[in-house]
């Protein structure tokens, strides 16, 4: 045993360092979609909440620019409780929209005027409806957007932001990796390159443009700020909860390390008499 | 429970037992489940030597506890149909009292219950826990595996989104790799030609009622357990009446307090971060007409996806002659990864239980977890992308081939040879005796 130890040890040792090595490497070079840079978000860490006033600016370019083409079906005009509206305001912000109401009494459909419980109306009465009037392309619902992408928020910020002219050089190049001819490069028709977006083809309109909406509270309405005030909205439409897990959440583990150091000194003490 | 050597409270006057003393008596009596408790609960002997490492098995059976309360909730408000599906789990998480508590605690209490049931697995790996006379106890837990892993299947389809859809589709589609009657299996199990409104309800129906098999296999599993109790670090059995402690207290509080340090854990995880297990785009609804990029399964299955995804065509050498396809052997092999684990009894035969006497088995093991991990990695990466970016040949189907490899040449080559020449630490006399020699060691 002892003479066959040492060369074991070390072989198995030498095997085990590869893998590890591997595994390591492997976890480090992955190289998936480009990572978003990372944003200062006001609801992120331990005890991020979302920003008042960005969430209200972000929900003035949604109404004004976004809900053109992009439903929050998940989303009530009651919610908007949460970004410090009252009651009378939800009321008149509902009341702009008009809904299909009915069937009355005589069993005739009306069209009445949204209400708090109403849902976020649709911009388009179907699919077919939406991909007809977007080149084909069919602008998806933003009620979860944050959470059904990667790096949710820094990478909806990074779309906004990241709309260019034309692509650089570098893009064109063919699966092999050679540069494409001017003269064989060709532009897929209707469609904008956006350098966050996978394939660099979008067939979303460049959304915001410098001063595209009026801030009441009088902040400069760059893009980079609609961009910013726009994600912080539909973060809080994707997790409205968040504010209230995170205070819950730091409560509870407050407690259950207090529950755990309780559980730890009884171990030791009803241990000790075994020692 | 049985006489009582001082008069309980209640009647303390006339020195009679109480009404709650009489009734647990007259129970007793009848069907003896106070005595059978007191027997397997309290007094229940083990090992005085039991490691951090024994707390998991308790840990899986809480956080069991934990998924079917909280599924049972969800339940009652959640729409098997695949036109509401998706919107009736935002409504949960929106307007019902505490639906996202009650979501978040259920979708990373799966993960939780893989998490601890395979650090409880490989533990009983490197402790030899299912030599004999353990070897029923290791099959039931290796059902309860398989069990775990339909039941986790379908509660991912549940919520309808993009990769609900399209992994139901793809695991599915795997039996269609049975020779001559796989599609007509797969019909049947989709219950129409496409994973559809009828799959999702018999995926709902039978992902409720599994947990509750899975429940019935615990029984089991405990049972054979009480027989022989538990196994220890040493390996050895118990000699004499000073090797056992009785389970409580001495283990209810060390459960306790493991438990205290999981749910911190646990609690971290779905209060800060309740979507980092998760695959973001399943948060978009479910779409047959378009098919997500990359699919990929939760993480504690993805070792066999890169299992499954590692098999090539198998065939005769330099003749081109394919024995079989390559989907059909990568599905055998997928399947032979845990069905494999129960012929382990018989592939490590070697009578020391305790890898801390087995000086290469030891090391082979935590190589061993490491291609486990390196299979988590391929599985959850492109086959043709390259795992070192300055390497392009080298691409992650071909490290998950070396994997795969040493995954079942660990069982297959490596056990038996190690059983059959390791030379072994001479073993302690008792589990009593080597407390002194045993402190200086390091490790585990």
């Amino acid at each position: 045993m002892t003479t066959i130890n040492p060369a074991c040890r070390a072989l198995t040792l030498a095997l085990g360092a590869l893998v590890l090595g591997i595994a390591f490497a492997a976890a480090t070079s992955a190289s998936e979609a480009p990572k978003p840079k990372a944003q200062d978000w006001s609801f992120q860490g331990l005890f991020g909440t979302f920003d008042r006033a960005a969430q209200q600016r972000g929900f003035q370019v949604y109404k004004e620019v976004c809900s053109g083409c992009h439903s929050l079906n998940q989303v009530a005009y009651r919610n908007l409780a949460a970004l410090g509206y009252n009651e009378d305001q939800i009321k008149a912000i509902a009341a702009t929209v008009e809904m299909q109401g009915g069937p009355n009494d005589e069993g005739e459909m009306f069209i009445r005027k949204g209400k708090p419980f109403d849902k976020f109306k649709n911009p388009f009465p179907n699919e077919n409806a939406a991909r007809a009037a977007n080149n084909g392309a069919y602008p998806p619902d933003l009620s979860v957007i944050t959470k059904a992408k990667p790096h949710g928020s820094d990478y909806l910020y990074a779309l906004l932001t990241n709309y260019k002219e034309k692509p650089p050089e570098s893009y064109w190049v063919d699966n092999d990796g050679k540069p494409i001819p001017p003269a064989k490069r060709k532009w897929p028709e209707g469609m904008f390159y956006n350098a966050a977006f996978t394939g660099g083809a979008i067939a979303m309109v460049p959304p915001l443009a410098a001063e595209a909406v009026a801030y009441q509270d009088g902040t400069k309405a760059t893009v980079a700020q609609m961009a910013k005030d726009v994600t912080t909205f539909l973060a809080w439409a994707a997790e409205p909860e968040l504010e209230e897990r995170k205070s819950m959440g730091r409560k509870v583990i407050l407690f259950l390390l207090a529950l755990t150091a309780l559980m730890y000194a009884l171990k030791r003490k009803i241990w000790a008499d075994l020692h | 429970m049985t006489a009582p050597s001082e008069p309980p409270q209640a009647s303390s006057t006339d020195g009679k037992p109480g009404i709650i003393e009489q009734a647990k008596d007259w129970i007793d009596y009848r069907m003896p489940i106070f005595t059978f408790m007191e027997h397997e609960l309290n007094e229940y002997p083990t090992p005085k030597n039991l490691n951090y490492w024994w707390n998991f098995g308790s840990l899986a059976g809480i956080v069991l506890v934990i998924l079917i309360v909280t599924g049972i909730v969800l339940a009652m408000n959640y729409t098997p149909h695949v036109d509401h599906a998706f919107d009736s789990v935002e409504r949960i998480m929106r307007d019902v009292n505490y639906g996202w508590l009650i979501r978040y605690v259920h979708m990373n209490g799966a993960s939780m219950f893989f998490l601890v049931v395979y650090i409880h697995i490989f533990r009983g790996l490197y402790f030899g826990s299912f030599k004999p006379p353990r070897e029923l106890l290791w099959w039931l837990g290796i059902v309860i595996l398989l069990l775990m892993m339909m039941t986790a299947f379908m509660g991912y389809v549940l919520p309808w989104g993009q990769m609900s859809f399209w992994g139901a589709t793809v695991i599915t589609n795997l039996f269609s790799a049975i020779p001559w009657i796989g599609d007509a299996i797969v019909t049947w199990l989709w219950g129409g030609f496409a994973v559809d409104n009828p799959t999702l309800q018999r995926f709902y129906s039978l992902h409720y009622l599994l947990p509750f098999v899975i429940v019935g296999v615990i029984f089991l599993h405990l049972w054979a357990l009480h027989v022989h109790g538990s196994n220890n670090p040493l390996g050895i059995d118990r000699e004499s009446a000073k090797d056992s402690i009785p389970f409580h207290p001495y283990y209810t509080i060390k459960d306790l307090f493991g438990l205290g340090v999981f749910l911190i854990f646990f609690m971290g995880i779905v209060f800060f971060a309740p979507n980092a297990l998760g695959e973001p785009e399943n948060y978009l609804p479910a779409n047959p007409l378009q098919t997500p990029a990359e699919i990929v399964p939760e993480w504690y299955l993805l070792p066999y996806y890169a299992i499954l995804r590692s098999v090539p065509d198998i065939a005769i050498p330099f003749t081109g002659i394919v024995l079989m396809k390559a989907k059909l052997a990568g599905v055998i092999a997928m399947f032979g990864s845990i069905l494999i684990l129960f012929a382990l009894p018989w592939l490590d035969f070697s009578p020391v239980r305790s890898a801390r006497f087995r000086p290469i088995t030891k090391q082979l093991f935590w190589v061993f977890v490491v291609v486990c991990i390196v299979l988590g990695k391929v599985g959850a990466n492109p086959p043709n992308l390259a795992v070192f970016s300055g390497i392009e040949g080298f691409k992650y189907i071909h490290l998950g081939q070396i994997a795969t490899t040493y995954y079942f040449a660990y069982f297959l080559v490596l056990m038996p040879l190690l059983a059959k020449f390791e030379p072994t630490r001479p073993l302690p006399q008792s589990i009593s005796e080597p407390v002194l020699r045993d402190r200086d060691e390091s490790g585990e």
